[in-house]
């Protein structure tokens, strides 16, 4: 298929394998901030095909595993009211909450359901005026710019059936957050090809040049990643550290200024709280004052709960690249995506179930069942 | 930021939710849930011989006549789609049930689930094409059973379907028999059925327009029997796709299955639905293709065999048994590295981004 084939060709591959053999001289970590790149990584193998000495290690870029509990629990009892239908990202159904997840919710009666945009859930708000409709509006930079576009436009067309639910984090507080760390490994990053493709890469050259550290924006196959991690080896051994855009043909300096524009006006920074981290200051998005008739948070009144997440799992050492998923004593024993015990086991992008879909099998040995 | 109130030294995890209390739309996903389902429920409830083959069918012995019996129920929508109607769906559907364990088809059963308003030519329609699709297979329908429920009780039509055939002697085919060396060979390109289906509903169209794979495959079976003696194992990879499948062969045959990527034949359409959708094509649903675990020694002359079939005119031999990784499928991908196969938990999720 074209624009696909040629980046997950096995010849293409060799040759950036080679030239990576060529350039690396001693040992370099490196991390992918985006989930999406570090399935890529797993289900192509990719950190088996590349030099010994570059360890990659997987970034806290899985928005649905950061997402926090407590938006889920609210999101969980809004969609249990009987006038609601809630409308969620797939894989958003499948995250536990406190006590329960969407999945439940919906055997339990609750008019869950699944779309690929917001744009789907305006549409439903549109043909079912007797129902209160809302968006689960959560992700990265990525997904910010059709979630404020669905807000405007319910705003624009006076929709008062439609709220958002809103829990937008962004990338580059959160690297910040990896590089003021001690314990830090991390000597150069991918950047997320698609927020880059929207925010464009000015932000990510402050963090740089502050902490000396090379920034390759990369994209999600098999080929990108190659090269991404083959410029940023370059960078490395030759002492520099800039910020250098790998994923040409999306991302370009300025990004995509429309979508910015959009995402300002309908949406302001805020301090969010991470799910597995905390909060990290300024590092999220919520609506604007004026956009309050379609905030969902508003719209039901559901006031602050604290939800406690009692400590069980290494998250905190697999996102910042101290520990590898395989590592943890309950990988695939007692933590299996089936039954999570911490977020990065829950979506296809965390890094943990990553491993567990695609590469549990250098565990097992001959005679072994899972 | 201070140093030591970093909150990524703060890590903190959700405890596992409790054991599910309701039935989850995830149970009928042909994944990890449905077997789930199966082993917790309803295996324990019916306990048997016959039963715990868990093959498609069960192969019954009466006064010294194999039978093979077996039910299915349909429930798709939307009910008329690109390639086919849930009327003939539900024929081959079971037609290839009893193909799989190596009969050929005898007689059928028609059990018809309407909801109250249904379009009276709707239904007309579908009886016809069952009726087309039975007449075409050769399999008679002898007995059936019709109930009308509450608008709102269903979804428009279900159809639940049992079939009887007759399993020639020596036909011994059976999902715990295959063997390390073994070859897996596939009858034609994986995922048409779930990708035309899925295309209609979410409004996707093809240059070519893509059509349901939906077929009955009791001939080709027929054709690769003559062949002789070899094969271990036949399966349908309907719901669940190929992998679960093979990750169902592997688990009862107790034995590792290696496929080669690029071996593995899929349409460009369904490659670049799948692309957009955010959807693997290993766990798309088929309604049309076979898995075969063949004897090496006989895979090729089976290959050959298959392709002269039109409706496996593009099989290919996609992957191994081995000895190595048992209870696992692993893939030798496209870059040469190898991964895992896994068996879905609940349905395909569409990713965020």
């Amino acid at each position: 298929m074209k624009y696909l084939d040629e980046y997950r060709d096995a010849r293409i591959a060799r040759a950036l394998v080679g030239q990576l053999a060529r350039r690396v001289t001693r040992p370099w970590v490196l991390m992918e901030i985006c989930g999406g790149q570090t399935h890529t990584l797993m289900r192509y193998g990719i950190d088996e095909l590349i030099p010994p000495q570059i360890e990659l290690v997987h970034g806290p870029g899985c928005p649905v595993c950061v997402t926090p509990l407590e938006i889920l629990d609210k999101a969980i009892r809004i969609a249990s009211l009987p006038d609601v239908t809630l409308v969620s990202y797939g894989d958003m159904l499948r995250v536990p909450g406190s006590r329960s997840d969407l999945f439940h919710v919906k055997a339990n009666g609750g008019n869950v359901r699944v779309a690929y945009s917001p744009m789907e859930a305006l549409k439903i708000a549109r043909a079912h005026p007797d129902r209160r409709v809302v968006f689960l509006g959560i992700g990265f930079e990525t997904t910010a710019p059709a979630n404020a576009m669905a807000v405007w436009q319910a705003a624009r067309d006076g929709l008062q059936n439609f709220s958002m639910l809103v829990s937008h984090v962004l990338v580059p507080p959160a690297i910040r957050l990896l590089l003021g760390s001690p314990r830090n490994r991390v000597q150069g990053f991918i950047a997320p090809g698609h927020v880059c493709t929207v925010m464009g890469y000015r932000e990510y050259e402050v963090l740089s040049r502050e902490y000396r550290v090379p920034i390759v924006v990369g994209g999600f196959e098999p080929i990108d990643l190659l090269e991404a991690i083959s410029m940023l080896v370059a960078q490395l051994e030759g002492g520099r550290a800039e910020v250098e855009n790998q994923y040409v043909r999306s991302v370009t300096y300025e990004g995509n200024r429309s979508a910015q524009e959009l995402m300002r006006r309908v949406f302001e920074v805020c301090d969010r709280k991470w799910r597995g981290i905390g909060v990290i200051p300024r590092s999220g998005l919520r609506l604007r004052a004026e956009f309050v008739a379609h905030d969902a948070e508003k719209v039901f009144g559901i006031g602050e709960e604290a939800a406690e997440e009692p400590a069980e799992c290494i998250s905190a050492q697999v996102l910042q690249g101290l520990k590898k998923p395989v590592e943890c004593p309950a990988f695939g024993g007692r933590c299996t995506p089936g039954k999570p015990l911490g977020a990065p086991m829950v979506s296809a992008e965390g890094a943990c179930a990553a491993y567990y879909q695609y590469r549990r099998h250098s565990r097992a040995t001959p005679g072994d069942l899972p | 930021m201070s140093d030591e109130r970093n909150p990524m030294e703060q890590f903190t995890c959700p405890a596992p939710l409790p054991p599910q209390d309701k039935v989850l739309l995830g149970h009928g996903s042909g994944g990890r849930l449905s077997a789930e389902l199966l082993r917790d429920v309803f295996l324990p409830a019916f306990r048997n011989p016959v039963l715990a083959q868990l093959n498609d069918q069960a192969i019954v012995n009466v006064d010294g006549i194999r039978l093979a019996f077996t039910t299915d129920s349909f429930v798709v929508k939307p009910l008329f789609f690109p390639g086919g109607d849930i009327g003939s769906l539900a024929v081959y559907g079971t037609v290839n049930d009893l193909a799989m364990g190596g009969a050929l088809p005898l007689f059928l059963s028609a059990a018809f689930i309407v909801e109250e308003g249904l379009s009276m030519e709707f239904l007309r329609k579908i009886v016809a094409s069952f009726q087309r699709a039975a007449g075409e297979v050769g399999i008679e329908v002898v007995t059936g059973d019709t109930k009308v429920v509450e608008k709102g009780k269903g979804d428009g039509l279900f159809i639940n379907t049992s079939g009887i055939g007759r399993v020639p002697a020596g036909v011994n085919l059976s999902a715990n028999q295959a063997r390390p060396a073994d070859r897996v060979l596939l009858s034609g390109p994986v995922g048409d059925h779930g990708i035309a289906l899925l295309s209609q509903r979410e409004g996707l169209t093809f240059e070519t327009p893509l059509v349901s794979d939906s077929a009955p495959l009791h001939t080709l079976v027929a054709a690769m029997l003559e062949v002789g003696p070899g094969i271990r194992c036949l399966r349908d990879p309907t719901r669940g796709g190929l992998s679960s499948t093979l990750n169902e062969i592997a688990a009862l045959s107790r034995v590792g299955v290696v496929l080669d990527e690029p071996a593995i034949p899929i349409k460009e359409e369904v490659r670049g639905a799948c692309e957009l959708l955010g959807l693997d094509p290993l766990y798309v649903a088929n309604e049309g293709k076979l898995v075969a675990i063949v004897e090496a020694a006989q895979a090729e002359k089976m290959l050959a065999a298959m392709r002269a079939h039109p409706l496996a005119r593009d099989a290919q031999i996609i992957g191994t048994v081995t000895e190595a990784n048992r209870g696992l499928v692993t893939m030798r991908t496209l870059l040469g590295t190898t991964r895992i196969v896994d068996m879905l938990s609940g349905d395909q999720l569409p990713r965020i981004c």
